[in-house]
């Protein structure tokens, strides 16, 4: 290859290069985590999960003795259960709610509605932080604590704002006619609700429940305030956190227990990634 | 109904009241209620004036949790919004873009104490002369050097806290900085291209300018991040060996000092940092809504 031809293709190949590079340092992470997670105890210890690339088919090196192991002495079967649990309420809760309020917000006219909404966008500056101790008060008193029931609402609470935000801005963008042409046709106000808004916005709802789904399943914090030292109850998130805390060095576990518990993220994420991205974005770009 | 006639009695209240009671009940009466205590305390039994909050800004571990969201606000965001910036870019030039986006975008979808725990077995340490298991310190050896305590040594551990976040984050300011990328009308780069301008010119005086909302989405959203950051100090060295941060120091005074006074302190002077950042987010928000 000659000089010239050799410069105008070296931005390309720097381009590929960067790209190239960036791809394997943000796989090779989880490789690693995944490999070792199936090498049996004593390898784990003592060498690199790396070692067993130079011969990556030789499935006698491979074992399924640590995920045997976390998932029943090590409790993340019931673990998952919970997640699934916690997830599945913190999501479907919120979500109704915030349809709703979103739907009276911007396609009912009454008085307040301004100073209503005003109060949801406050809300999203509000960090949890500011909540926790006087909600973790009142929980205690009404046993809350230690509770599904309890996490539910809790979750339902801190995600209502972001997602009466999300929907409001997306049942805005639906015209109001159809809203009135319907109404003057003798629907009722629920009905146009149900039959109407609902059935538009299933994309907006699609996005909407999948951030809110992972979010809670990859919830700690408020999981870790509101159900204290309650391991029966405890999410996958905590119960790998404790597992950090008491087998620190037992890799061989600690792998197994962070691949179960990002399972159904990853399920979630490669089968409805545009969703996903769209309700990260949470409408804040257009298209 | 909609917009024109007024919807009257309680019919409003049945659809906006729910979230309204929710609201008031998690998020307005406890806010409240912790600016109170944090002028009381420990139980909240007597007013303490300020005391909480001289403590909050002297005490020495909260000064480390100060510096330490300081490194990470800089580092963190830069390095976040950068990279997602420069991604963004350059994966629009390969044929494999999608793909690669994907990748990077990955690690947003698990949770942070997974992405903790996959990143402390990176940073394993076995003493120098022992094989080593955790693939820095193997690249560390193959190099020549001695292996690191990556997570034990100041200010190391801090960086390689940092490293974990910009694997978590970078992928989502490539997203939302890349759909703003794609959405600058080409015709203005050729343009300029035409009026002889070279790409860096075309990116300072163009690229930019156009990617302005999408820069002040992701840096805000960045800010808010590093000021709440929790789980993965939580999980990876619960702020020993000098990486506290301010999340995770309020979560020790709630729960190991049983101190409500000054974990309520925390959180106002935590609240009272986020809010200009979100009042910017959200402005951002509402003009493109």
């Amino acid at each position: 290859m000659n000089w010239q031809k050799l410069k105008r293709k070296l931005p390309r190949l720097v381009v590929n290069i960067v790209v190239i590079a960036a791809i394997v340092i943000w796989f090779v992470p989880t490789l690693g985590l995944l490999i070792t997670s199936f090498r049996p105890a004593s390898d784990v210890a003592y060498t690199g999960w790396w070692t067993a690339l130079s011969s990556p088919l030789k499935f006698t090196q491979y074992t399924v003795e640590n995920y045997k192991n976390v998932l029943s002495s090590g409790g993340m079967l019931i673990a998952f259960r919970n997640s699934f649990i916690i997830a599945i309420g913190g999501t479907v809760i919120p979500v109704f709610f915030a349809a709703l309020a979103a739907f009276g917000l911007s396609k009912l006219n009454f008085q307040g509605r301004g100073f209503f909404y005003a109060l949801i966008v406050m809300m999203l500056v509000v960090p949890t932080q500011m909540t926790f101790v006087p909600v973790l008060r009142l929980y205690n008193k009404l046993s809350l604590s230690g509770t599904f029931g309890g996490l539910w609402l809790v979750h339902t609470g801190y995600g209502l704002p972001f997602s009466i935000f999300m929907l409001h801005t997306f049942f805005q963008s639906l015209p109001d006619e159809l809203f009135e042409a319907a109404h003057i046709d003798g629907a009722s106000i629920w009905t146009t609700f149900i039959r109407l808004a609902i059935p538009l916005s299933v994309p907006a709802l699609a996005s909407l429940v999948i951030f809110q789904f992972l979010a809670v399943w990859n919830d700690l914090l408020v999981a870790l305030i509101y159900l204290g030292g309650h391991q029966s109850v405890a999410p996958l998130t905590m119960r790998l956190s404790s597992l950090v805390g008491s087998h620190g060095q037992d890799w061989h576990l600690l792998t197994a227990a962070a691949f179960i518990s990002m399972t159904v993220p990853l399920i979630v994420f490669l089968a409805l990634q545009k969703y996903f991205v769209r309700g990260l974005m949470g409408g804040a770009v257009k298209g | 109904m909609v917009m024109r006639r007024k919807t009257g009695g309680l019919t409003p209240l049945l659809y906006v009241g729910p979230a309204v009671f929710f609201l008031t009940i998690f998020q307005v009466y406890p806010a409240l209620q912790t600016i109170y205590l944090s002028f009381m305390d420990r139980r909240s039994e007597a007013f303490v004036g300020l005391a909480n909050y001289k403590f909050v800004f002297t005490s020495a571990p909260m000064l480390t949790a100060f510096r330490n969201n300081l490194i990470w606000l800089v580092f963190f965001t830069a390095g976040t919004v950068g990279l997602g910036l420069l991604f963004a870019i350059l994966v629009d030039k390969v044929k494999y873009e999608s793909f690669a986006k994907s990748i990077i975008f990955m690690p947003m979808a698990i949770s942070f104490v997974g992405a903790g725990v996959v990143w402390k077995f990176m940073y394993t340490y076995k003493p120098p002369g022992s094989e080593q298991i955790g693939l820095l310190n193997q690249i560390l050896m193959i190099f020549g050097f001695e292996p690191k305590g990556w997570l034990l040594e100041s200010p190391l551990n801090n960086f390689a806290l940092i490293a974990v976040g910009l694997w978590i984050w970078t992928g989502y300011c490539m997203v939302i900085l890349s759909a703003a990328y794609k959405g600058i009308p080409k015709e203005l780069t050729e343009a300029a291209q035409v009026d002889g301008a070279n790409s860096l010119q075309v990116f300072r005086h163009i690229t930019i300018p156009e990617l302005k909302p999408a820069l002040t989405m992701v840096v805000s959203t960045m800010l808010v991040n590093v000021l709440k950051i929790f789980d993965i100090i939580y999980v990876m060295t619960n702020g020993n060996y000098g990486t506290e941060v301010i999340a995770n120091r309020m979560f020790k005074e709630m729960f190991q000092f049983s101190n409500t006074g000054r974990a309520s302190a925390i959180a106002v002077i935590l609240f009272l940092m986020i809010v200009p950042i979100m009042y910017a987010n959200i402005r951002q928000k509402l003009r493109e809504g």
